[in-house]
């Protein structure tokens, strides 16, 4: 059984102006401890996708299709079922470091505010035990001098280091599928090449599945086994990611690749996106 | 590369910034924080210089220093040999027709509450109040235009247009005084690649058509290999690298340089894998 199963997923919104399909027709499975990249523009509705999946789409979202967690439903499932999932079974990472953690607690509060709340044994944990935890876990992620930042707000780490705190979070409950929502947009490349490395080392470690969200065609190449590829909320084509960067069959995705320059190569004039295929779209 | 007269010369460019220590008493002094460190370089005409470097490594506040939006501490900067540092308000407004700048965020860098026409039209009524109203409608159509933007979205406001399309209304406003030279502030780090690519070649077509000087700040490297002539690297608010783009790239002297080349990822699945494996191999024999 695959571990993710996600089946005719549709995504409206009503607004003013009409009902806005923000995605339609989204199929897709991950397996254990596999890697999927999902790439696309903004406004593609990768980022759509994922919401739907960890339960954050806002209230007037309409949702139908099946997401399937290990057999499990999750459309419809009540927020305290929900929450019960995603502390202990999927977690997610943010783009941005710098909002996505609270700026007036200390990074040991919010820290082991997840562990207290939802341990992994379903037993309350002490504070003192959970914030050991939360040192051994900023350790596997690379933070120096762990035991005393951990006392430390989030103005105090750089943004790379503040990535890697929301790393550490997202892994204390060992969860089996980590959802990453362009985890390295904001960073420098030096801090994004360092923070791929420990993302692909602790999926070896924890053993578990990673949905990395981008739009930077570049790390997909780099990390991911599989790759799908969105354009106005339907999945142009997804296969294995040598297949796809190799040979792609469907004109966006080959006008995607063409269009990001690279450093091992000379042009003269950056290739831009040939919109010709919209028509095709809209016509078959 | 041109071999004429630099248009812009900076020498010895220092920038520093005072930050209060922690529990510091009012009379203690504060650290200083030296952001630029005697940066010197000359541009030409008709020439792309790339700044690249990490975050925090200086790119922006270098580039607001030369044209005094901010202060700086020390250095000149020669525009057609005239000495801006030492220049009174009145001739700084002269200047800053011939010098415009390109911001980062494109829906930020434009005010929500003027159309697109008004913002586009803001520095010829600043730098050219005399200019008739027709004069100044038919000069913004005319970049609107150039720009690849149709004339017929003159009335629309800022959030009617897409990231993209910000960029280029950016752009317009920058090029409507006529200038010689502009500072582009990472103008497509926050643009999608396909449009990333368009925004690049409109800014490479325009120089060649206007004869323009670029100062390029990005921190993505292929971009800024792709359209500058010269790149200089910034490390901590010292120049690591500068040299022709071709040059720095392919065969980079200092050590900072190449970790940041090695750090770009290859949009090709067999030649990355292939560099993660070399780059890890090399970590752990350090």
């Amino acid at each position: 059984m695959a571990l993710l199963d996600i089946q005719n997923l549709r995504i409206t919104y009503d607004t003013p102006d009409g009902v806005v399909e923000a995605v339609r027709n989204v199929n897709l499975t991950i397996d254990k401890g596999e890697t999927l990249a999902i790439v696309g523009e903004s406004g593609s509705g990768k980022s759509q996708t994922a919401f739907a999946t960890m339960g954050l789409l806002p209230h007037n979202a309409q949702v139908s299709g099946s997401i399937k967690y290990q057999g499990q439903e999750i459309i419809g499932l009540s927020h305290e079922e929900m929450n019960k999932l995603r502390s202990n079974e999927i977690a997610m990472i943010f783009q941005d470091p710098m909002t996505s953690l609270n700026p007036y607690l200390r990074i040991s509060d919010q820290m082991a505010e997840t562990l207290i709340y939802n341990s992994p044994d379903g037993k309350r944990m002490k504070k003192k035990d959970a914030i050991a935890e939360c040192v051994r876990m900023l350790e596997a992620v690379k933070i120096p001098n762990a035991k005393n930042r951990i006392h430390l707000y989030p103005h105090e780490f750089s943004g790379g280091m503040r990535q890697r705190v929301m790393i550490a979070m997202s892994l204390l409950c060992r969860p089996k599928l980590l959802i990453a929502d362009e985890p390295t947009t904001a960073l420098d490349v030096t801090v994004q090449a360092r923070i791929m490395d420990l993302l692909v080392e602790l999926q070896e470690e924890f053993h578990m599945a990673i949905v990395l969200i981008t739009h930077n065609l570049g790390i997909v190449a780099g990390s991911c086994e599989r790759t799908m590829v969105m354009y106005k909320g339907e999945v142009m084509e997804q296969g294995s990611t040598v297949d796809i960067f190799g040979k792609p069959s469907h004109p966006y995705t080959q006008g995607l690749l063409s269009a990001v320059p690279r450093l091992d190569q000379d042009e003269e004039r950056l290739i831009t996106l040939d919109r010709s295929f919209e028509t095709q779209l809209a016509e078959g | 590369m041109s071999t004429k007269e630099p248009i812009l010369s900076v020498r010895d460019m220092r920038v520093e910034f005072k930050i209060k220590k922690q529990n510091a008493l009012p009379w203690q002094k504060p650290d200083i924080l030296r952001a630029v460190k005697g940066v010197s370089f000359d541009l030409a005409a008709g020439e792309t210089l790339g700044i690249v470097g990490e975050s925090g490594c200086g790119k922006s506040t270098l580039a607001r220093a030369i044209i005094r939006m901010i202060p700086s501490q020390g250095g000149e900067v020669f525009w057609q040999g005239r000495d801006l540092m030492k220049m009174n308000e009145k001739e700084l407004l002269g200047i800053r027709k011939e010098i415009q700048m390109i911001f980062q965020d494109p829906l930020a860098s434009l005010n929500p509450r003027l159309t697109a026409g008004q913002i586009i039209a803001e520095p010829l009524k600043t730098h050219y109040p005399n200019t008739s109203k027709d004069e100044v409608k038919k000069r913004v159509r005319e970049l609107m235009e150039k720009v690849g933007l149709s004339g017929r979205m003159i009335n629309r406001y800022p959030h009617e247009f897409s990231g993209g399309q910000c960029q280029r209304i950016g752009i317009a406003r920058a090029l409507i005084t006529n200038p010689k030279m502009i500072i582009c502030d990472e103008p497509v780090s926050a643009l999608d690649v396909s449009v990333q690519a368009q925004v690049v070649n409109l800014l490479m077509d325009l120089q060649k058509e206007l004869g323009l000087s670029l100062l390029f700040i990005a921190h993505d490297l292929s971009v800024v290999k792709h359209i500058s002539n010269r790149i200089m690297v910034l490390e901590f608010g010292d120049i690591a690298e500068l040299g022709e783009a071709h040059e720095v790239i392919n065969n980079p002297q200092s050590p900072y340089t190449r970790e940041l080349i090695n750090a770009v990822p290859i949009p090709d699945p067999i030649a990355e894998r292939k560099r993660i494996a070399e780059r890890r191999a090399l970590e752990a024999s350090a």
